[in-house]
């Protein structure tokens, strides 16, 4: 344990791979699923009822079968296969932006469709028109949105079966915390992973800390979402 | 309570905006819920709705506003059928206050940018109004953590931001303690006689006498009266006015 | 305005980390080699690659994953050499146009691990089959890859060979793990387990609990490694020339020097045999 916490460069290369990669997909997924998320929250249109029931069971997405899915995209002999990036981070991070959009998209759409009913009638009454009444209820319901890309983070950076399968767990090119667990355990060290498990962990808890104490000053200033 | 500025001096009511409704009607299961065959407000208000539970006054409230769009008839606000312009000229304060999830001098800020006004402009007019509304130490408060009362006082606040010509409230005080319902009374006053024509809904009937120039009875979706608060008061026109006031209309 | 300082701090990480880690990656030509976790999980590959890379220039990554999945990866083009341990299965892709040319690389050899208490009694024999048919007969678990791997295959062969339908016996005493050798003897550890690994991945293997070697020293048991390179007519985007490097260094005085110099506490894993 102090050798893994000794500062080893190879480890923190691995950790620094993590972040980036899971970071970099919430990112994305945010610039996606939150402007998706909002407009099934405020928009009416036929078939909504039916994208909203599918949004939320794709929430539970199988990362192995996302992994395959991503796999067979970018694979040489697939569509994307052109674009050469399947064993890099770039495939990892598609990977895990198809897992973690469905989380915040469906999550962003149930906090501002919650705030939407609060805030409609009086946002029309200020002139504001539905579509510009977007970003209000993205920035009022800001604590809930955290919340949201926080569930993704934790998503994206604990999984494991889809970025093996589209990183290849190459070693100083797409070895992750994740993968690098995984391939400890099957050399059978046992105590290795177990120590790599607990900085997972400690980074999550970390990266949870610092944004529900984020969360927490913005309460005590009055922004609830109450 | 009875230590009231007298409202609205003589000739203001001139420049206040008229708004005229013909034949409203929201129908429901072969009924009607709102059933208005002619409603002008002409004078210099304020104009209070009164009525029992359910008599539809909220509703009416909406369709005068243009938030909720009738199945038959028409509203007019200076002559003009009611479009985004005679809209951008109203504002509403509700009965539960819709408070942004922000700072108080930021709720206002809301309604300021929309307004060609320069940065300092709007900062000027946020003082201005914090001071309006005896909210003066409270504008980097959050919004949210308002007493009941300064919570309304600011939704009030923030609806004269937009400068309405016409300010509708839907019972307002309903929710308040005597002495915020004071202080909110004021406010309203004080916007009629600056010239923001009121149209305010109640179900208190002592609040509709501190407060209106002229006065709506509603019941069951119709007018069943409108007449000049102290003529109604005093010699009621129809017998469901007279039980109204009397306490015994209960729907 | 907390909110605002968060999301702007948490591009800015992104990004930073984002462009940090593209320099990182902009690293010389490299060469994809799909290959078996036998030659990862012993630690091989990470040992004799850096030999190559410095003489070369090329930068190899290894995917190490079973042997049918490597051999259906490289099949997609997702690689440009195949390295792995099931002569039929290469042979075959070659003769299918997917390969270019197979050639020996290194042999090692599986052995039966078992639990010290030995149940079907197999310790010490030499006889591979008739060690299965003892354990098939004593009904003993055992843990199977089952995963279309090098290792699995041969396991196949031996029980076909005995005579014995483990297809009847699945989910009873014969556990298929469907998963890598390392994976597979953490499963055989736990449940005190026969299983049939390669003896690199088994010397290198750090979760021995009560197994030992049972059965070993059966030519039958022998284990050889064929180095393949992707055809790039069938995928154009297979980079020929640094994988033929790669494969020529690899059989070459160099390379095979470098896989005999390998040794865990001091056995030698793999035995190099290239063109002989």
């Amino acid at each position: 344990m102090s050798l893994i916490l000794g500062g080893d460069s190879e480890l923190w290369a691995i950790v620094l791979l993590s972040l980036h990669v899971s970071l970099m997909a919430v990112v994305i997924a945010a610039a996606i699923g939150m402007p998706l998320g909002a407009a099934l929250a405020v928009g009416r249109f036929p078939g909504r009822r039916a994208l909203i029931v599918l949004l939320n069971a794709l929430m539970g997405l199988p990362p192995v079968v996302v992994g395959l899915m991503v796999y067979l995209m970018l694979s040489r002999s697939g569509p994307l296969g052109v674009l050469e990036l399947l064993y890099t981070p770039g495939a990892m991070i598609i990977a895990q932006v198809v897992l973690v959009t469905p989380i915040i998209a469906a999550l962003t759409r149930q906090s501002v469709e919650t705030l939407d009913a609060e805030y409609s009638e009086q946002l029309r009454s200020l002139g504001v028109s539905r579509l510009a009444s977007v970003p209000t209820l993205l920035w009022d319901g800001r604590v809930a949105l955290l919340t949201a890309l926080l569930a993704g983070f934790g998503r994206a950076i604990a999984e494991v079966g889809a970025v093996i399968m589209v990183g290849g767990n190459i070693n100083h090119v797409t070895r992750v915390m994740t993968t690098t667990i995984a391939l400890e355990t099957s050399k059978g060290n046992l105590a290795m992973a177990l120590a790599l498990g607990a900085i997972l962990i400690g980074i999550a808890v970390t990266v949870t800390a610092a944004v529900s104490l984020l969360a927490a000053r913005g309460e005590r200033t009055g922004l609830r979402h109450a | 309570m009875r230590e009231l500025p007298i409202l609205a001096e003589a000739g203001q009511g001139a420049s206040h905006a008229g708004i005229e409704a013909k034949g409203l009607r929201i129908g429901h299961n072969g009924g009607a819920l709102l059933d208005v065959a002619h409603l002008a407000l002409t004078g210099p208000g304020p104009t209070m709705i009164l009525g029992p539970n359910g008599a539809g006054k909220s509703l009416l409230l909406r369709c005068l506003h243009g938030l909720i769009a009738p199945d038959a008839g028409t509203v007019r606000q200076d002559g003009q059928k009611l479009g985004a312009a005679q809209r951008a000229r109203q504002a509403m304060v509700f009965q539960k206050p819709v408070l942004l999830r922000r700072s108080v001098a930021a709720n206002l800020d809301y309604v300021l940018r929309r307004r060609p006004l320069g940065r300092a402009a709007r900062k000027a007019r946020i003082a201005e109004l914090l001071a309006e509304g005896g909210l003066a130490g409270k504008a980097r408060q959050g919004a949210r953590s308002l007493s009941g009362g300064e919570a309304q006082r600011l939704a009030i606040l923030r609806a004269l931001a937009a400068e309405p010509r016409i300010l509708f409230l839907d019972e307002p005080t309903s929710a308040l303690d005597p002495a915020a319902t004071q202080a909110i009374e004021m406010m309203i006053l004080r916007a009629a006689r600056r010239g923001t024509r009121i149209v305010m809904v109640t179900h208190d009937i002592g609040q509709a006498r501190r407060l209106g120039h002229d006065v709506a009875i509603l019941h069951r979706g119709r007018v069943v009266e409108h007449g000049l608060a102290h003529d109604l008061f005093a010699a009621p026109q129809t017998d469901t006015t007279r039980r109204f006031l009397a306490g015994a209309l209960v729907i | 305005m907390i909110g605002r300082t968060f999301a702007a701090g948490l591009l800015a990480l992104g990004l930073g980390l984002g462009l940090g880690a593209g320099a990182a990656l902009a690293a010389d030509e490299f060469i994809v080699v799909q290959s078996t976790t036998s030659t990862q999980n012993s630690g091989l590959l990470d040992a004799i690659l850096p030999g190559f890379t410095e003489g070369s220039g090329i930068e190899v990554r290894v995917v190490a994953v079973g042997t049918g999945q490597a051999i259906k990866n490289a099949m997609n083009g997702d690689g440009d050499v195949l390295l792995v341990h099931a002569r039929a299965a290469e042979e075959k892709f070659v003769a299918d146009g997917w390969g270019v040319t197979r050639q020996d690389v290194m042999y090692n050899d599986f052995v039966l691990v078992g639990p010290s208490d030995d149940p079907a009694g197999v310790r010490g024999g030499q006889d591979i089959v008739a060690a299965f048919k003892a354990v098939a007969e004593a009904q003993a678990p055992f843990a199977s890859r089952g995963d279309d791997s090098g290792t699995h295959k041969a396991e196949l062969r031996h029980w076909s060979e005995a005579g014995v339908d483990v297809a009847a016996a699945s989910g009873a005493w014969y556990r298929e793990a469907g998963s890598g050798m390392g994976a597979t003897l953490n499963l055989a550890a736990g449940m005190g387990a026969y299983v049939l690994t390669d003896r690199a991945t088994w010397i290198a293997f750090g979760n021995k609990q009560g197994l030992e070697i049972l059965v070993e020293g059966d030519p039958a048991l022998f284990n050889q490694y064929g180095v393949i390179l992707v055809n790039p007519e069938k995928h154009p985007g297979v980079k020929a020339e640094a994988g033929q490097a790669f494969i020529d260094w690899l059989t070459g005085p160099e390379g095979q020097a470098a896989i005999a110099g390998f040794t865990v506490d001091g056995q030698q894993l793999f035995f190099p045999n290239a063109g002989s």
